[in-house]
């Protein structure tokens, strides 16, 4: 393993731990990096465990650090150190550790935007240039929400734990939405290339690392497995030309076998917990759509049913509707989206525009795809829109 | 420990509660403040007058002023606080819940570290 890969891998494990032993996020990193740039100059190959030997490195360099240093909050910190020599040494970075540094940057307190961009950071390694590269967001506005949430959980005492049991209906949800987010802007960005896949590949990490560490919470599962059943589909989603083609036109054999056989037998121990929420339905869907040679579309309709009476959100309205149209046909399903509404979001016209090229309303469907078209800030679904949009004169399917 | 201010916020114009609600508000209130004592979180709290009782004094050049009416004419006001206690934040926001429950939303601010040494 090379020192980039480390990082990537080690980073937030390390962090998360020196936070716990020094009491102060800034502090850990400093730490980590510290002992990253260490380990740069001294290794000529890496160590067995390379991610002991940054932690009690960085944790050498702290205490260095902090006797240099004579601020107060220096002495306490030192002190707190002092402290926890008494305890055993730490043998490397601690699992838990990892869990409560998740918790505390999802903390319902910080702003939405701030938990993401600070989860990235903290425990993907991620540099702020890279962050604001994948969020298509200015550097310093990055910067900003990073530091500010950082100065929120040391001035509003966010604490450094994992919730309790009777918590986690509050707290788990923002853990999940974080992952699921860093995702999905990976998987459809909403500019430059479709897929950024650093993003994806960080976020299904995290979410296996989430579910190793919290194996009995099905909806942890949940999201790890629709993670992973989406990523499988990857391979077959663009074309050879680098257009986007349509689950029904994807060529099966590109997907990735080993994360279907991981994501299904994910969605099977879900259900055999009973114990169904919306990340596990979604994972349902996903692994319907890759059993077999083809989709079994009643089926899926049924989950997205089951969906919806769980989370009656626009959204999933506009996703049951495409499966409406599968089983019912394409009129049945245009009646359904009559009335949801979501302003701005190009996919809602873009499913009325493919519902009415199917029932042969041309004129109706150019204007929808004109609709989907300005509002899409993606260059290949763009693209992908514009060609189903000239198809119109030259239906590819009989309606 | 660290401590933060819990302040209990209204919106003028919104309807005034009934006699009921409000023998409610006392009844919560009074609960919340015997529980926060009893946990040791309990510093002070109070409920306020409306804000056209509010006087404001300024010095500017050595010379004292004094004007009717709150500092900014706002919409929303301050109509009571506690000051509390407690470990970290989510302890102080599990007594906000229970805050906003009686009486409404509740900001919850932190002291400066200077002021709670």
């Amino acid at each position: 393993m090379d020192l980039a890969s480390i990082y990537r891998a080690e980073y937030g494990r390390c962090v998360a731990t020196l936070a716990r032993i020094l009491g102060d996020i800034n502090l850990a990193e400093e730490a980590v990096q510290d002992a990253f740039t260490t380990a740069l100059q001294k290794w000529e190959s890496p160590p067995p465990n390379p991610g002991a030997w940054i932690v009690t490195t960085a944790r050498n360099r702290a205490v260095d650090r902090l006797r240099r240093e004579s601020t107060r909050e220096a002495r306490q910190a030192q002190a707190l150190l002092l402290h926890q020599q008494d305890e055993p040494q730490e043998v490397g970075p601690v699992k838990d550790d990892q869990l409560r540094l998740i918790f505390t940057c999802c903390h319902p307190a910080l702003a939405p935007d701030a938990r993401t961009a600070l989860t990235v950071r903290l425990l993907g390694g991620l540099e702020v240039p890279e962050i604001a590269r994948a969020y298509l967001v200015q550097e310093t506005t990055i910067a900003q929400r990073i530091v500010r949430a950082k100065k929120k959980i040391r001035d509003a005492g966010i604490p450094y734990r994992v919730p309790a049991e009777h918590e986690l209906p509050d707290r788990l949800p923002p853990v999940l939405t974080v992952l699921y987010l860093m995702f999905n802007e990976g998987y459809a960005s909403t500019a430059g290339p479709l897929i950024r896949t650093d993003l994806c590949a960080e976020a299904i990490r995290l979410a296996r690392e989430l579910a190793a560490l919290m194996p009995d919470e099905p909806e942890v599962l949940g999201l790890l497995a629709l993670l992973l059943l989406t990523e499988a589909r990857r391979p077959a989603r663009l074309g050879p030309t680098g257009g986007l083609v349509l689950l029904v036109d994807q060529d099966r054999s590109l997907w990735n076998r080993a994360l279907i056989v991981e994501g299904h037998d994910l969605v099977r121990r879900c259900l055999r917990r009973n114990r169904p929420g919306p990340y596990q339905i979604q994972a349902a869907i996903g692994a319907v759509h890759t059993d077999g040679a083809a989709t079994d579309w009643p089926q899926v309709l049924a989950l997205y049913d089951q969906l919806f009476a769980l989370a009656p959100t626009a959204i999933v309205a506009l996703n049951r509707a495409v499966a409406v149209a599968e089983v019912h046909g394409p009129a049945v399903a245009l009646a359904a989206l009559e009335d949801v509404d979501l302003p701005g979001y190009h996919r809602l016209p873009a499913t009325r525009a493919e519902l009415l090229a199917r029932l042969g309303r041309d004129r109706e469907a150019r204007a929808a795809y004109d609709q989907a078209i300005a509002l899409t800030s993606n260059e290949t679904e763009r693209a992908f829109l514009r060609t189903r949009r000239t198809e119109l004169t030259h239906p590819r399917r009989p309606s | 420990m660290k401590q933060y201010l819990l302040s209990v916020h209204v919106v003028e114009g919104a309807p005034t509660p009934s006699d009921e609600e409000t023998q409610i508000m006392f009844r919560e209130t009074g609960r919340i403040n015997d529980d926060m004592q009893a946990a040791g979180a309990w510093v002070f709290g109070g409920g306020l007058t409306s804000p056209d009782s509010a006087t404001v004094v300024r010095v500017e050049n050595g010379a004292t002023s004094m004007s009717d009416g709150p500092f900014v004419e706002t919409k929303e006001h301050i109509a009571g606080f506690w000051v509390i206690k407690c470990a970290d934040l989510d302890q102080a926001l599990a007594w906000a819940e229970r805050c906003a429950a009686a009486c409404g939303p509740i900001e919850v601010r932190p002291f400066d570290e200077l002021s709670q040494a």
